[in-house]
């Protein structure tokens, strides 16, 4: 593929695929002609030079090419005029349920994430077609067999299709939850690709700049929605800070340690900037938050200028949006840096206790940090240990393994 | 687009009622179907006999063997079905969460298979 095709590609696949099923109501048809216009494109433009507007060059062949397909197949004359009435457009705008937002691209992100689908189908449909990624890539990326994946998003077209799941933007009255929805698979897109790391496949690791694309795409299209601009200024956010989070051997580094000169200027500030523009729209929400507590972090120039008081308040506002132990041990952690390790200990340590986060690698690496910083080395290597016991990547448990000796050699 | 909307419903739940609560159940369906019957959107359903009154029917090798009781021991029973025609999945769902059953039991909505 030519750098011309491939950018085109890149921009465009998402609006043809989308314009193309919201014509025909066929997802296997959209994708195939979808695919003929661009192979047709790399041949065109490496002889002709790209078009003006490539977009609506990819579409209109795209269209014809359906157009076509669907006159051969039609077995009676309902079938041509469907073809030939189809890109008019849609009679939405007179549902009563019309959500005022008119984006193919949009119907077909909330289509991908519709809740009677499996969680693992909605990630997959939106990869192949908000993203344009192929089968083989997207099975790569979720370590699963190529014909299981393409045996699922098969599965998932035909039950959009039998099912009767809608493809439209959903009414006002469900839009907050089904966009809580969408934001979820993004999100969830993201932190697949943010845990592999550097050793890991590209196609794993590419995952973020795919969901960071969504969510710009997202942002720009739900402009009034506060959270679609927090997820977006969390993932970038985060990702500023990739080239330090892991060191030449592979090493994960915790925030702490971290070079800040490698976190990426840019995007520090076009997270906050987009943060700044969410809070603006006065609706606090839980990814706004956990991006305000990424910004605390992004902006503090050295470790000890973290303005840790405000982030123990924005996890108290979490734990109170979203309640659930993890928050609360990561709130405990913010006011062990706050108000005093021992504070912070005593949190974890009622944590702890009640058992709501047995099991969890996590509560014990935390309870470890603390002592270790508190100078009880003998103790702090005990939950070491068992933190390691029970720990998930390769990555965290040479974290863990080093700090384990580090404990041992100081007691 | 049209559904069977399959109610499962603990039928334990159902028999220890009184007769106080059997009629407020009674109640709530009548509602239901009013507002339904005014959107136009059922075309048929029924409440169902306890599975204890269910015969199984199987024919092996030409014979018809018969068997006392439901198909599958579940926690569960259906308990009755509505037939849904409406716009589309959302509209179904949005029909289904109505139903009195839902509230403590589930309803499987199941697209029918048009001939």
């Amino acid at each position: 593929m030519t750098a011309d095709v491939a950018a085109a590609f890149r921009d465009e696949w998402s609006r043809v695929v989308a314009t193309l099923i919201r014509a025909t109501g066929d997802w296997e048809l959209a994708e195939e002609c979808a695919q003929d216009a661009f192979a047709l494109a790399v041949e065109r433009w490496a002889r002709d030079g790209v078009p003006g507007r490539p977009g609506a060059w990819l579409t209109t062949v795209a269209r014809n090419r359906a157009t076509d397909r669907l006159r051969r197949s039609a077995v009676g004359g309902s079938k041509v005029e469907e073809a030939a009435r189809m890109w008019e457009p849609g009679e939405e705008r007179s549902d009563p349920d019309y959500s005022g937002i008119d984006d193919d691209r949009l119907r077909l992100m909330f289509t991908c994430c519709h809740p009677a689908l499996s969680i693992e189908a909605q990630v997959a449909l939106t990869l192949r077609t908000l993203a344009g990624l192929t089968t083989h890539e997207i099975a790569r990326a979720f370590l699963v067999p190529e014909a299981t994946m393409a045996q699922r998003l098969v599965r998932a077209k035909r039950k959009i299709r039998n099912a009767g799941i809608p493809y439209r933007v959903p009414p006002a009255h469900v839009l907050v939850d089904r966009t809580e929805g969408v934001l979820a698979v993004v999100y969830l897109l993201f932190n697949e690709g943010y845990s592999a790391t550097a050793g890991d496949d590209l196609v794993r690791v590419g995952l973020t700049a795919e969901a960071i694309r969504l969510g710009r795409l997202l942002a720009q299209l739900m402009p009034d929605e506060p959270e679609a601009l927090g997820v977006l200024a969390l993932m970038i956010l985060h990702e500023s800070r990739r080239p330090a989070r892991v060191d030449g051997e592979g090493d994960l580094v915790l925030l702490e340690q971290q070079d800040r000169s490698l976190w990426d200027p840019g995007l520090v500030e076009e997270g906050t900037r987009v943060l700044d523009a969410a809070v603006r729209l006065r609706k606090p929400g839980p990814y706004q938050i956990q991006a305000a507590i990424a910004a605390c972090h992004a902006t503090a120039a050295d470790p000890a200028l973290t303005d840790w008081v405000e982030i123990a308040a924005l996890y108290a506002e979490l734990s109170r949006m979203v309640p659930s132990p993890v928050v609360e041990l990561n709130r405990a952690v913010a006011v062990a840096m706050a108000e005093g390790l021992e504070v912070g200990l005593r949190q974890v340590d009622a944590l702890g206790e009640s058992g709501r986060l047995s099991g969890y690698h996590l509560l014990h690496a935390t309870r470890a940090d603390l002592l270790r910083r508190l100078d009880r080395p003998a103790e702090a290597a005990f939950e070491y240990r068992a933190a390691l016991d029970l720990a998930g990547t390769e990555v965290e448990r040479r974290y863990l393994a080093r700090r384990l000796d580090e404990c041992r050699g100081a007691s | 687009m049209r559904y069977a909307m399959l109610i499962c419903v603990e039928e334990k739940r159902l028999q220890a009622m009184t007769a106080d609560e059997s009629a407020a159940v009674t109640a709530k369906y009548t509602t239901f179907m009013e507002e339904m019957g005014q959107r136009g959107v059922i075309q048929g359903g029924e409440r169902l006999r306890d599975v204890s009154d269910a015969t199984t029917v199987r024919v092996r090798d030409g014979e018809v063997l018969t068997s006392d009781g439901p198909f599958a021991e579940t926690k569960e029973q259906i308990g009755g079905y509505f037939i849904v025609d409406c716009k589309d999945l959302d509209e179904a769902v949005e029909i289904a969460s109505k139903i009195p059953g839902a509230a403590h039991g589930t309803i499987e909505v199941r697209p029918i298979w048009e001939m």
